[in-house]
């Protein structure tokens, strides 16, 4: 293309796209928040996005915690188990690891370093089945470990660990630690610990989001209803809306109860996403910078 | 960003270090991959299967058709992915106007926290004329009700609608940050040089973002050849009319808990595996992304 403009005018058309783009993004989701607000003869009937009233918000809440006397709230309580546990778990694991990758030197490290950015770039779906095959053969079907366990396995937090503890450990202090007789232990506990904090977080939030939003795996390995993580009971509310679902019966479910029990299920992660921005451009960065 | 620091020589402690992590590794990782190859080489009493199950996987119905779908899906997701995220985020980069940058890319990125079963949910509403939001835009097309709406034909658009919808953002958010780092004197230089908008990009931009745009399309490859959530969601949401054994992973999950042939679940899931590692594995060595040192 020959023709080319002088100088980068704020373009009209340029406005127009990225507006449209935000709208695509938002547009769902401020429906959704409406929608909760409403009954559902007011969510076929009045425009999409109008506010309903803060009296059918309370009714659909009531209902929505009526739901087999109150699934969604132990499935949310379920949830912030699975979550935290896990959470808890990969920190203690990851954070050391990541340290020794970065700083010393091993047998097997080149293999485990390798291993883990292989593992890291598998998609976490890939080892459902075989996962449950495996728990299945131990019996621990059916136990919350069978969930916390998988989770707490988070290469991509060991990686982030490995390359903040390369890049912030000043060496010459571990050195000088060294010199002063400090152990290895004693050198990581107040030397490596002090430092970590900004990658704890980072982790944390990566891991945490990933652990709420997971679906096939819980969906897998928990059979028992009031087991489940909340991503998984919306999908049991799913089945019970008339709508969607003609044979729902008697346990019927209304569609604002759903569209509310979605917006409670991702409150958790739409907080830490506001509160972390900085850490979630950086972590995302930090996913493939290193050169 | 700096390099790895020297490692100090052989470590004592480092093996209790990594001890937690290699245990999980071995249990969620490796043990599982094993078992499964076990399970996908047996036949239901343990004796050597061969290549048997994968056999009868290739030749269930249901097999092929799940391939198709699939890839008709990524092509879209793909596709889509890279022109509009490589787009946006060019068109970010131009905007002088700093808090609207922000703001947008905040926005975009928003639908993330809805990452799973929350975004298959919203647009299980958003794609039903009777209440969505776009419900004028859907009738204009022509479709009145949501059954219309999901037929087979659409499915590879909405499910790529739908990864775009929550996963665009963050990438977005990474190609921006990557614009970043190209110096200014650099794209001043190439507007003297009479550049326009659309030249420094092709030119300059797109190129420096290369390496980029091929980790996304790597990991938007993996990520979407296990695709599940949304067809099984929407297979709930239509009872079994759309969405139905649509993926290799629902058909991999069918065969262990319907019809009880963990074998051939195994086989499939191999197959999904090998796709995975492999993909990984060569990016890992060729990119030198991550130069393992």
């Amino acid at each position: 293309m020959r023709t080319e403009t002088r100088r980068a005018i704020p373009n009209p058309l340029a406005a127009v796209v990225l507006v449209a783009f935000a709208v695509f993004f938002v547009l769902p989701v401020v429906w959704l928040v409406l929608a909760a607000t409403k009954t559902d003869d007011q969510l076929v009937r009045d425009s999409p996005l109008s506010f309903g009233s803060w009296d059918a918000l309370r009714a659909n809440w009531d209902a929505l915690t009526g739901y087999q006397s109150g699934a969604i709230l132990l499935w949310l309580r379920n949830s912030a188990v699975y979550s935290f546990v896990a959470l808890a778990i990969t920190l203690c694991v990851a954070v050391p690891a990541g340290y020794a990758l970065a700083v010393t030197e091993f047998r097997g490290r080149r293999t485990l370093l390798i291993a883990t950015l292989v593992v890291m770039l598998m998609p976490n779906a890939t080892l459902v089945v075989p996962l449950f095959l495996e728990i299945n053969a131990v019996h621990l079907i059916g136990s919350m470990w069978s969930v916390i366990l998988p989770y707490a396995f988070y290469p991509f937090g060991v990686y982030l660990a490995y390359i903040y503890f390369g890049a912030a450990l000043p060496r010459e202090l571990l050195d000088a630690a060294k010199l002063d007789g400090c152990s290895e232990f004693a050198a990581f506990r107040h030397i490596g610990l002090p430092l970590a904090a900004p990658v704890v977080a980072l982790v944390g939030f990566f891991s945490f989001v990933a652990n709420w939003t997971n679906y096939f795996l819980p969906y897998v390995l928990l059979p028992s209803s009031d087991q489940v993580p909340v991503q998984v009971g919306l999908g049991t509310l799913l089945d019970n809306v008339p709508q969607f679902n003609p044979t729902a019966g008697a346990l019927a479910v209304q569609r604002p109860e759903v569209a509310l029990a979605t917006l409670v299920a991702i409150v958790p992660v739409l907080l830490v996403f506001l509160f972390s921005q900085r850490f979630l451009v950086a972590g995302l960065l930090a996913g493939a910078t290193k050169d | 960003m700096t390099t790895v620091a020297p490692r100090q020589r052989r470590s004592r402690a480092a093996p209790a270090f990594v001890a937690g992590y290699v245990i999980l590794l071995v249990a969620f990782g490796v043990v599982p991959t094993v078992y499964a190859i076990y399970f996908a080489f047996t036949d239901s009493g343990g004796a050597f299967a061969g290549l048997g199950n994968f056999a009868d996987a290739a030749a269930d119905f249901r097999f092929l058709p799940a391939i198709g779908h699939v890839a008709l899906y990524l092509v879209c997701w793909l596709a889509g992915l890279v022109v509009f995220v490589v787009g946006l985020a060019l068109l970010l980069h131009r905007l002088q106007v700093r808090g609207a940058g922000r703001t947008l890319r905040f926005l975009y990125y928003l639908p993330g926290a809805l990452a799973g079963a929350a975004s298959v949910m919203v647009w299980l509403f958003v794609l039903d004329p009777a209440v969505s939001p776009v419900g004028f835009l859907l009738r204009a097309l022509g479709y009145q009700t949501f059954g219309q709406v999901i037929a087979p034909g659409n499915l590879p658009v909405l499910f790529a609608a739908i990864a775009f919808w929550t996963g665009a953002g963050g990438w977005i958010v990474v190609m921006y940050g990557a614009l970043n780092t190209i110096s200014p004197e650099v794209l001043e230089a190439a507007r003297i040089d009479g550049a326009g908008a659309w030249q420094t990009a092709r030119r300059i931009q797109i190129p420096l973002l290369r390496k980029w745009i091929v980790y996304m399309v790597i990991l938007a490859f993996a990520g979407g050849t296990q695709l599940f959530v949304e067809p099984q969601l929407l297979s709930q949401a239509s009872v079994g009319v759309a969405g139905r054994d649509y993926s290799p992973n629902q058909l991999s999950y069918d065969f262990a808990f319907q019809n009880d042939n963990v074998n051939t679940a195994a086989a499939i899931s191999v197959e999904l595996l090998v796709v995975g590692l492999v993909v990984a594995a060569v990016f890992v060595v060729r990119s030198g992304f991550f130069d393992a040192d």
